[in-house]
Parts: C-alpha cells; sequence; structure tokens
C-alpha cells in the first residue's frame, strides 16, 4: 500500500469512526449524567437504546413518518419510559447497598430485552428507507447522505444539552445535585424530580441514538442495545465518567479507534480493542481523559 | 477429632448415599437422558456458583467475567484430551491450571480496581478471551471445537462438585477466608488490621478461577463441544443470578440457587423467552424484598432444626 491510498483510507476510516462514535457519545450522555448524579451504572441504557429504534421504527413503518417526527416521537416516548423505570425499579432502591442496585440494573436489561424479543419476535426488522441514499464524493472520499444526518443532529442535540444544563434551573439543579445531593436538597431542590429528569434526558438522547443507527445500518434487533450499550458506557469512561464533554469527547474517540482497528487489523477485534481501551484506561488513569484525579478518603 | 470434622464426615456420608440412590436411578433408567443432562448441569452449574461466591459473595469483589475462566478450562482440557490424547482427569487439572493462571495474571492488575468498575472490567477481560478464541482457528474458531469425547458422568460430576465444595468451604473457614471477609466487610478497615488486601483478593480469584476452568472441563467433554457461543457475559449473568438468588455469602445458598434456576430453565425449555423474563423479574424482586439472597449468610447446616438432628446434609 502506497502512502497516498493509505491516508486515504485513514481519512475515509476517520469519517466512518466520528459519525459513528457520534451516536456512541448519544448513548454514553445518558450514562454519565446518570452516573454523575446517583452513581449507578445503569446498564439498562443500552435497552433503552434498543427501545427507541423500535419506537421510530414503528414511527416510520405504521404510521408512515418521515424522519424527524419519528425521531421527536421516540425521544419522547423513551424518556418517559426511562424515567417510569427509574422510578418503579431505582427509585426504592435509593438507600440500598451498590450491589444490590447494580443487580436491579442487570435485572431490568434483561427484562426489556427479552420482553421486547416477546412483542416484536428476535428476527431482526429492516428499518424502512426513510431517506434516500445520496453519497457524496469530495474528493477520493465519500460520505453518504446518512452520515450527514447523524453529524447534524447529534451536533444539535449536544448543543441543546449543554445549554439545558448550563442555563437553565433545572441544568443548575442537575449540577447541584450531582455535587452533593443531600445540601442541594437542603436548599429546596427536589432531587427525586431532578434524578427522574435526568433519566428522562439520558434516555431520549439514547432513543436518537437507536434511531439514528436505524436509518444508518437499516437492521434493528432487541439485543441491538448490549454492544452499543457497554462501548458507550466505555466511552463515557475513557473520558471521564460523569464529565458531559468527556462522554461527548470519549464517543467519538471510540468510535474512530474502533474504524481504525477493523479498517487496518480486523473486524473481528473490533470489540476487543474497545475492551482492551476500557481497561487501559481503568487501570492507568481511572479518572478518564476529563477527569480529576480524586483521592480515596476513609 | 474436633466437631467440625466430624460433621464434614456426616455430610459426606449422607452424600454418598444421595450419590448411590441417584446412580442407581441412572442405570436403571428410571432417571431419562433429559433429566441425567439437567442433572449433570446442576452439578456444572454449582461448581460455577460456589466459585463465584468465594469471589462475589466471601470477598465482596464484584466479577462479571466468570464464563470467561469457564472458556478457558473448556478449551484447554478439550485441547489437552483431544489433541494430546491425555485422560480425562489430566484434561481436567490443565484447565483448571489454565483457568487459574489467566485468573491470577488478570487479577493482579484488575482488583485494584473497586465495585462497578471492577465489575465492567470482569466483563470486558470475559469477552476479550472469548474473542480471542473466536480468532484462534486451531481451536475451530467461531464454528467452536468439536470432536470432544463424552468423557463427563454422573459420578464424574458428582465427587468434583463435592470436591469443589469442600474445597471452598474450608478455604472459607480458613485464616485465608477469614481474611477474605474481612476485605469483603471492610478493605480500609482490614488493610490496616494487617491484612495483605491485594494477596488475598488475587487468591480468591484465581481459585475461583480455577474451579470454573474445571467447571469448563466438564462441560465440554459433556456436550462434545466447546463453544465460544456458551460463554458469553449473558451466561456470566446467568451464574451471578445463582450467586446472588442463593444469597452473597452462602455456599449452601449458590447450591440451591444453581438448583432451581437449572430445574426452572428445564422446565421452561420450550418457552425460552418466558424464561429470560421471569429470571429478569426474579432477580429485581429479589433485590427489592430480599437483598440478601434465600439464604443471606446462613449455610443449611447452622440452622436450629440440623442442629438437633446433629448432623444433616450439605
Amino acid at each position: 500500500m502506497d502512502f497516498s491510498s493509505f491516508s486515504e483510507q485513514l481519512i475515509q476510516q476517520l469519517i466512518n469512526g466520528v459519525s459513528l462514535g457520534s451516536i456512541y457519545a448519544l448513548i454514553a450522555l445518558g450514562y454519565t449524567m446518570v452516573y454523575g448524579i446517583i452513581k449507578l451504572i445503569n446498564f439498562a441504557h443500552g435497552d433503552i437504546y434498543m427501545v427507541g429504534a423500535y419506537i421510530g421504527f414503528f414511527a416510520t413503518s405504521m404510521l408512515h413518518l418521515p424522519v424527524l417526527p419519528a425521531l421527536i416521537i421516540s425521544m419522547v416516548v423513551t424518556g418517559l419510559l426511562g424515567m417510569l423505570i427509574e422510578r418503579l425499579a431505582y427509585r426504592p432502591l435509593r438507600h440500598a447497598p451498590k450491589v444490590s442496585v447494580l443487580i436491579t440494573a442487570i435485572g431490568v436489561s434483561l427484562f426489556l430485552e427479552y420482553t421486547s424479543m416477546f412483542f416484536v419476535s428476535p428476527q431482526p426488522r429492516t428499518f424502512p428507507n426513510v431517506m434516500e441514499s445520496v453519497t457524496y464524493h469530495m474528493g477520493p472520499f465519500v460520505v453518504n447522505s446518512q452520515q450527514i444526518l447523524i453529524l447534524v443532529i447529534t451536533t444539535i442535540l449536544m448543543v441543546i444539552l449543554t445549554y439545558i444544563v448550563q442555563k437553565t434551573k433545572i441544568g443548575k439543579a442537575m449540577r447541584a445535585v450531582s455535587f452533593d445531593t443531600e445540601t442541594a436538597q437542603l436548599m429546596g431542590i427536589d432531587a427525586n424530580r431532578v434524578i427522574s429528569i435526568t433519566f428522562g434526558i439520558g434516555s431520549a438522547l439514547a432513543a436518537a441514538g437507536g434511531v439514528l443507527v436505524g436509518v444508518y445500518y437499516n437492521s434493528i434487533d432487541p439485543l441491538m442495545g448490549i454492544m452499543p450499550g457497554l462501548k458507550a458506557f466505555i466511552a463515557a469512561v475513557l473520558g471521564g465518567i460523569g464529565i458531559i464533554p468527556g462522554a461527548m469527547a470519549g464517543g467519538v474517540i471510540l468510535g474512530v479507534i474502533e474504524s481504525l482497528v477493523s479498517g487496518f487489523l480486523s473486524s473481528t477485534f473490533r470489540d476487543a480493542a474497545a475492551f482492551a481501551i476500557l481497561i487501559l484506561v481503568l487501570l492507568f488513569k481511572p479518572s478518564g481523559l476529563f477527569g480529576k484525579n480524586t483521592r480515596e478518603k476513609v | 477429632m474436633n466437631l467440625s470434622r466430624i460433621k464434614d464426615i456426616k455430610i459426606i456420608a449422607l452424600s454418598i448415599v444421595g450419590f448411590a440412590i441417584i446412580q442407581l436411578l441412572l442405570t436403571e433408567n428410571i432417571i431419562g437422558s433429559f433429566w441425567e443432562l439437567n442433572i449433570i448441569l446442576i452439578g456444572i452449574n454449582i461448581i460455577m456458583s460456589v466459585s463465584l461466591n468465594l469471589i462475589n459473595g466471601y470477598t465482596g469483589q464484584f466479577s462479571l467475567g466468570h464464563a470467561g475462566f469457564m472458556a478457558v478450562g473448556a478449551y484447554v482440557s478439550a485441547i489437552l484430551t483431544v489433541k494430546f490424547q491425555m485422560p480425562f482427569l489430566v484434561g481436567l487439572i490443565g484447565g483448571a491450571a489454565g483457568a487459574g493462571t489467566l485468573g491470577f495474571l488478570i487479577g493482579l492488575p484488575t482488583l485494584r480496581l473497586q465495585g462497578d468498575y471492577l465489575a465492567i472490567a470482569t466483563l470486558g477481560l470475559g469477552e476479550i478471551i472469548r474473542i480471542c478464541i473466536l480468532n484462534i482457528s486451531y481451536v475451530g474458531g467461531a464454528s467452536g471445537f468439536m470432536g470432544i469425547p463424552r468423557y463427563t458422568n454422573f459420578a464424574w460430576t458428582f465427587f468434583i462438585v463435592l470436591f469443589s465444595i469442600f474445597f471452598i468451604k474450608n478455604f472459607v473457614n480458613s485464616s485465608h477466608g477469614r481474611a477474605c471477609i474481612a476485605i469483603r466487610e471492610n478493605e480500609i478497615a482490614a488493610e490496616a488490621m494487617g491484612v495483605d488486601t491485594t494477596k488475598y483478593k488475587v487468591m480468591a480469584f484465581t481459585i475461583g478461577a480455577a474451579f470454573a476452568g474445571v467447571a469448563g472441563g466438564l462441560f465440554a467433554h459433556y456436550f462434545y463441544i466447546a463453544h465460544p457461543a456458551s460463554f458469553t457475559f449473558m451466561a456470566s449473568f446467568n451464574y451471578l443470578t445463582m450467586v446472588v438468588m442463593g444469597g452473597l455469602g452462602s455456599i449452601t445458598g449458590s447450591i440451591v440457587g444453581a438448583v432451581i434456576l437449572t430445574f426452572i430453565s428445564a422446565a421452561l425449555a420450550s418457552w425460552p423467552e418466558f424464561r429470560m423474563i421471569i429470571y429478569s423479574l426474579a432477580l429485581i424482586l429479589l433485590m427489592f424484598y430480599r437483598p440478601q439472597g434465600l439464604f443471606g449468610n446462613i449455610e443449611l447446616t447452622d440452622l436450629k432444626i440440623f442442629k438437633r438432628f446433629k448432623g444433616g446434609r450439605k
């Protein structure tokens, strides 16, 4: 392989990696927000993304909606589902040991997977062609319209999220609860409501990721959430769990690394590479790329 | 001879009687082949859950990669018996050694992590093991390692289960085991009292991994095949469910958990989708109403009724 074709392939893999990575980033945001606020790894988050993809599927195939309304419907319904899950499964265990909550999250994850498998059958579904696939050639590089859609929508959602977290009252309350729940409650913040809204926003972002994946890969199935869920968690850890810009950057970095591994080595090692990154990050910089080191206190 | 030795001997004697009865029923074909398979699966699951309990329940290190060690045991033992024509016992010991060594190598760096991070890291390592096996064509790659002879039978399973239970029970009751329990209760306090926490965490992890390797060896030599799809993290969740259901820190609990869940999945074999829904609901409800599991950290032999009979089963 001579140098010019190598660099062409490199840039092509970078383009693919950024679009895959922005979907990871959307899911990772939910992980990182929930972890930041109640210190729970929400194992069910990947399955919420799957539910979002299915709602998008039904909205486009049965109601024949175009992609944007389907995306919004899916985000709203899935956001409500996330709040419901928090209310029913996690709130009763707010003061329970961490392991109990972790196991409950695994239980919720299995429940979502297999209940949806029961209702929509385990066969993969083909996502309807909601937008004509146009391929743009920019010199030697190829970008298709789905990738542009992913990038545009992800950017818009991230701008909105940053606005909510930084500028609005509820965002301020979220930051306060994540910093110190008890003090925030003493200042008159309804922590349960804030946690509920955090779950809602996180789940809505995951749903957006699910619909975009459906549009991009055209195929969805009830177990599609497991791997992206784990990858998004890796992305959140990579950027520094609990830190919102970290999740965005971590998702894109992970997507790019995965694309490079499957492009230059072998696609079978893609998942192994992601887990290897996780373990390296945990061992050498557990606070993540954007995190500050905190000392353990007795 | 002290009291606990006498109790052990009584339990062993009783379980050998139980073994003789089941073996008789099997040779007389009163228990059909479907339930024979499930009895052997129960045995394998008991080894998995008891060894996972040593890591998760007694030492308090939340591991989600147990199926990965089982995979290593299955493949190493299969390589020894198929490619090198070694006897079954050598295969099993090799499987245990392979999984134990890997557990040691993995445990040494990762056990510095705590709680959720350790859970995710072990899950990741389990998947890395599986993906690596998937890419080794020497052991069949993605289509699995085929042509493994069936050496596992009820007698092998039973006596290995008995050995594992007693090994782990005695480990837990030894000074090493007390160190592990101290780490579970409070790692910083244990360290302050002079417990070498890294050493004991790695020790528990290595022993747990080695027994998972033995279980893998039994598994591969019963089903004629070792397939990467049998050892996903869903399998690890399955073993975790058994341990949590029975009670983290109770060997009796792990045994009961393994028996109940294997029976449930056998009974619901024709409706696998219901099986998983019931599993997940059971897991959630258990965490709500009985987070310590069915047995908490109590052993069956600690119960009053068994004190009265001065003995009892395992």
